[in-house]
This record gives structure tokens, C-alpha cells and sequence, in this order.
């Protein structure tokens, strides 16, 4: 990752960062200025007003707090799938393998309304969960399903590269060393996985933050409850209030950046930490 | 880079003179609401055939259907549409006050601009296990009611609207009586679906609710679609008339096509654009197309948004804007 530019394998360095941020330029700081540029048509007051109301707070809350939790669980059995794919061998693995990318590619409107089926208290799952006194679909407990659903691709994704590429022999190294399974996982296994674990948690979150189409059938759509933030938004272009849309939606780029920047750098941070200690474990990005 | 750019604006203008061409032929865009898909499937080509035998031009009628506050903004922002049918008038008042239909667009053709009506009316389970008569049957305790978002959608909408109206013209009632009833009316709702399909598939497929708040002629588009067998329809004492407002857009005098746009929106009043209507359970504001499919639209007391609350604009406002009535039925809480 951290070649010195001394060393470049392919010339054309300043062509390739024009093209870049070109690129970059039209598709995503053009418009998203245009955002920025279009909402300080509102008075500062004004702008905070609209931004702090209590339905957008409690919106925020939904929004991010239901990303979060969805990464969270993504996170961990994403993990868990990616290491099965690698690790084992069984009947079926190329088809389960083919399965994991299904919600990257699936309408997310149709993933919403299948959920929303099979989570109402009428549906396959719903009506065993019912009894149990767990109500998924309409509350935001569905939101926090459909999140996962579509982001548990994006772990996978970049943990099982990663995965593949740490020699079985580390681990037995780690083991005649005398090490136990637990601290082969948390010292040896773990700190190799980490940085790309944060990667597909960061995407799965960024992804669950602006997600729309799957979450507005399972929500429920409760003002103060089961309101995610683009619905807030979609609700003050159905007023034709552009202008309050627009500030909701640069709250929502800025609390975006930060947390994304944030993660990054503790990503950055760790690859750092981590490529020290173990030089050829598989310093990735 | 440049010459990729140049390529790019070449292809872009080319693709742009192609749909020049193929414009050559008169056609119309019709920019409408979502679930009018079936209504000017059906019209389309009993107009065509008019306008051939009247004018001897054939012309082609292209749809766009969508969610209505959405299509209008898709209009605002360059849409081409020679004319627009939608179903709430805020949505073309607000085409009007971006100079793209008339100032007094409602005006323009007769009955407020509004060929057809429909109103809200209650879907109950089969047999009406729960004997819903009226409205302050759906605000009782251990009712659950299904509806459409009542802020974001304009059949949610039009149900607040009607649940207010029908408080509102109660015997000693006023806007805090209306308002209180309307806030136990909403408390039945678990959930609210984003769009009026969505409700009715809640409904119908996924058995949530006693009762599914909707237009009449939703109701039997249901039918066609899950069969008669399921549900029955309650009319209540009083409901609101919805209007489905249609405007020509000044876009018609650059493409020419003022003249063909003003027949096809005439052609919804003709006595053949009525009974189109009719069929799908629109009805019609023609007298004699209406006695004649009298078995299929029941008498019942209809107000219009403009009696009870002087305009839609100001219902609107009074209601739907942020802070409105429907805001501080959540604020309360």
C-alpha cells in the first residue's frame, strides 16, 4: 500500500490524477457543492432550525442508530460467513458463495416489500416471533433487518480476500508456539483482520446511512419512532419545501463525512500499528 | 480527456436529434399519477380513434406515471409533458405557480378541471366481523386501521382530510373536537405504509388491520386483482369528493401541439371519456353516464376540501406543512 513514489510501476502520474479527480469532480463534489451552495439560501438561524427540529433529531437517531447496530451485527457474522467460505469445503459452497452477493444486486425495493412479508406477523417468520412478543416488521427493528440485509455483502466482501490469504501456517506456528485457539483468533488471527473488517463495516454503514428504497416498506414510517432521515426528506419535497430538504440532507453529508473520516483514520491508524508488528501478514487496504 | 469529452457532447447531441426525428409524428405526453395506469390505458386509444375520425391526423398518446408531487417536479424541472392529470390540486397549483399551466387553471375546463371524482370509503374483512358503520367506528379502542402516510401521500391525504371533515360537520363540532378525533383515529394506525398500493398490500396480503382506508375506485382494482372474495366495502355517513385536476402545459406552444392537448383533455368529458371513467370506477361527472352505472357507485354525502377547508391550498397548509395538524397529533405524544 505505502510504496514510495519514487518506485511507480506505470508512468503517467499526472494524467492519472487529472483523470481522477476530473472524474471525481463531476460525479461527486460537483453535486454535492451544489447541495452545500443551494442551502446557504437559508438564513444560518433558519438553517438550524430546521436541522435541530425534534422530528429531525428523532430522525438522526433512527437513521444512525440503526445503521450503526446493522454494521454491528454485519460485522461480526459477516465474518463468520467469509471465514466459512474460505476455511471449508462443502457440498453447495460455490452456490452459498454466489448467494452472498444477492442484496447487492436485488431492486432494494423488492428486498423491503419480501421482508416486509416475511416479517409481518402474518408472514413465515413474523408469526413465530409473534408469540414470543417480537415485532419486527413496522418497527424499527425491521429497519435494523433490512439494513442488514443489504449490507452484509459488503463485509464478506472484504474480509474473504483477506482470509485467503493468511497462510494456514501462521496459525500452526502460533499453536507450536503455544499458543491456545482463543489467543491463535485474538493475536494472531484478529489483528490480521482487522483493518479489513473495519473497511466493510465502514461500507456496510455508509451504505445503511442513505438506504431508502428497502427500509420505507419495513419501517413503518412512525414520526418520532420508525422515521428514517431520507424519508424526512422525500416528506419536505412532498411539501415542494426544497430548501428544508436540502438542509437535511447536508446535515446528513456532514455527520457522514465525519464518521467516515473518523473511521478512516482509525483504520489507517491500525493498518499502521499492525504492518509494524507483522510485516508480511497481509498489509492490505 | 478533451477528445473524450468531444466524443461525449457529439454522442449526447446526436442521441438529442434522434429523438428530434422521432418526434416528427404528433404525440402527446401525458405526465399523471401513479395508479391512473389503468384508467388511461384504457382511454388512450378511444381517443386516438376520435381524434382520427374528427381531424383524420393519427397521433400517438405516450404515459408517464409516478408519484404525483414527483412527476409535477419532474414537470417544473423540464419535463415535456403537453398536459398533466394528476389527483390532488396542490400539485397542479403548484405546476401554476411556476408559470407552467394558467394562473387559473381550474377554470379552464368545467367541473373545477376535474373530469371524474372518487371518495374515500372503508374496505372491511369479509362480513364486517367488527361492524363498521362510520367513521367513529375506526377511532374506537382495539381497532386497527390501515392507511397510507397521511403527510406524504395524497391518499393518505385525502383520509385525513375526510376524517376531519366528517368531525368537523358533527353536530357541535369545531377544529379542537376534529382535531382530538383525528389524533384517536391516527393512534389506530401501527404503521404508515409510503404509498397507497403499499397500504392495500398490507391489507389484503398481509392481514394487517381491520380496516383499510382508501378511494372507491381502488376498491375495485382490488377486486381484479384478489378476487371478491376477501373483503367488503362500508360506505360511511360522509366522505370527502376527490378531485383528479387536469391542466394543459404552456409547453404545447413550442412543440405545437396546443391544439391536439386541448382535444384529448375535452375528450374526457365526452360521453365515451365518461364512460371510460366510469368503468374504472371513477365517477363520472356526467349525469346520464352517471345513472347509468348507478349500481356501482352507492349515494353518499361527499364535501369538497374547498367547503370545509375554504382551499386546498389552505388545508395544506393548516395540515400537512411542517408543524401542521398532523405534526402536532405526534408532537403530543
Amino acid at each position: 500500500m505505502r510504496h514510495s513514489s519514487s518506485r511507480r510501476v506505470l508512468p503517467g502520474f499526472g494524467l492519472s490524477l487529472g483523470y481522477a479527480l476530473v472524474y471525481l469532480s463531476l460525479l461527486v463534489l460537483i453535486p454535492l457543492g451544489g447541495l452545500v451552495a443551494r442551502s446557504t439560501q437559508l438564513s444560518p438561524d433558519q438553517f438550524w432550525d430546521i436541522a435541530t427540529s425534534s422530528r429531525a433529531l428523532a430522525a438522526y437517531k433512527v437513521s444512525f442508530g440503526c445503521a450503526l447496530l446493522a454494521a454491528v451485527v454485519n460485522a461480526v457474522f459477516g465474518l463468520i460467513v467469509a471465514w466459512v467460505l474460505v476455511r471449508y469445503e462443502f457440498f453447495g459452497k460455490k452456490l452459498v458463495d454466489a448467494f452472498v452477493d444477492l442484496p447487492f444486486a436485488l431492486p432494494t425495493a423488492v428486498a423491503g416489500i419480501t421482508l416486509t412479508t416475511l416479517y409481518a406477523n402474518t408472514g413465515w417468520v413474523g408469526r413465530f416471533l409473534e408469540p414470543l412478543g417480537i415485532k419486527v416488521a413496522f418497527t424499527p427493528l425491521g429497519i435494523v433487518v433490512a439494513l442488514i440485509f443489504i449490507g452484509i455483502p459488503f463485509v464478506v466482501r472484504t474480509v474473504q480476500p483477506v482470509i485467503e490469504d493468511i497462510e494456514a501456517e501462521v496459525e500452526e506456528a502460533a499453536a507450536t508456539l503455544g499458543a491456545t485457539r482463543w489467543q491463535t483468533f485474538t493475536r494472531v488471527l484478529f489483528p490480521a483482520l482487522f483493518p479489513a473488517l473495519l473497511t466493510g463495516f465502514t461500507l456496510a454503514f455508509a451504505r445503511a446511512v442513505g438506504e431508502y428504497g428497502s427500509v420505507i416498506f419495513i419501517a413503518g414510517n412512525m414520526p418520532m419512532v420508525s422515521e428514517i432521515t431520507p424519508l424526512l426528506i422525500i416528506s419536505k419535497l412532498e411539501q415542494y419545501d426544497l430548501p428544508g430538504a436540502i438542509v437535511l440532507a447536508v446535515v446528513m453529508l456532514v455527520i457522514s463525512f465525519v464518521l467516515l473520516l473518523t473511521i478512516n483514520l482509525l483504520q489507517w491508524w491500525t493498518a499502521n500499528r499492525h504492518s509494524g508488528r507483522h510485516v508480511d501478514a497481509g498489509a492490505q487496504a | 480527456m478533451k477528445k473524450n469529452l468531444a466524443k461525449l457532447v457529439l454522442s449526447a447531441g446526436l442521441a438529442l436529434s434522434l429523438a428530434g426525428v422521432a418526434q416528427a409524428q404528433t404525440s402527446l405526453l401525458n405526465v399523471s399519477y401513479d395508479v391512473a395506469r389503468d384508467v388511461f390505458k384504457d382511454y388512450n386509444p378511444r381517443f386516438i380513434a376520435a381524434w382520427k375520425a374528427k381531424s383524420g391526423e393519427a397521433i400517438e398518446v405516450k404515459q408517464s406515471h409516478g408519484g404525483s408531487s414527483k412527476q409535477v417536479r419532474a414537470v417544473a424541472d423540464g419535463l415535456e409533458a403537453d398536459l398533466v392529470t394528476m389527483n390532488q390540486p396542490t400539485d397542479v397549483s403548484f405546476l401554476a405557480d411556476k408559470g407552467l399551466v394558467a394562473k387559473d387553471w381550474n377554470k379552464k375546463f368545467a367541473n373545477n378541471a376535474s373530469p371524474y371524482t372518487s371518495t374515500m370509503v372503508f374496505i372491511v374483512r369479509k362480513g364486517n366481523p367488527k361492524g363498521f358503520k362510520d367513521w367513529s367506528d375506526l377511532a374506537k379502542p382495539g381497532v386497527t386501521i390501515t392507511i397510507p402516510h397521511p403527510k406524504n401521500t395524497g391518499n393518505g391525504r385525502n383520509t385525513y382530510l375526510a376524517a376531519w371533515g366528517w368531525a368537523l360537520r358533527q353536530p357541535g363540532g369545531n377544529d379542537k373536537s376534529a382535531a382530538a378525533f383525528v389524533g384517536s383515529l391516527l393512534k389506530n394506525a401501527p404503521a404508515f405504509a409510503p404509498g397507497g398500493r403499499d397500504a392495500t398490500t398490507n391489507f389484503i396480503q398481509r392481514g394487517q388491520g381491520d380496516v383499510l382506508i382508501t378511494f372507491e375506485c381502488e376498491a375495485e382494482l382490488i377486486a381484479r386483482e384478489f378476487g371478491r372474495g376477501g373483503f367488503d366495502v362500508v360506505y360511511p355517513s360522509q366522505s370527502v369528493l376527490t378531485e383528479f385536476p387536469v391542466a394543459v402545459d404552456k409547453v404545447v406552444d413550442k412543440r405545437g401541439t396546443r391544439k391536439q392537448a386541448q382535444a384529448y383533455l375535452d375528450y374526457l368529458w365526452s360521453k365515451d371519456g365518461q364512460e371510460n371513467a366510469a368503468q374504472n370506477y371513477l365517477r363520472p361527472v356526467d349525469a346520464e353516464v352517471l345513472k347509468k352505472y348507478a349500481s356501482q357507485f352507492p349515494p353518499i354525502k361527499t364535501f369538497t376540501v374547498e367547503e370545509v377547508f375554504g382551499s386546498w391550498e389552505k388545508a395544506f397548509s393548516t395540515h400537512f406543512k411542517d408543524g401542521g395538524s398532523f405534526d402536532q397529533v405526534f408532537a403530543a405524544k
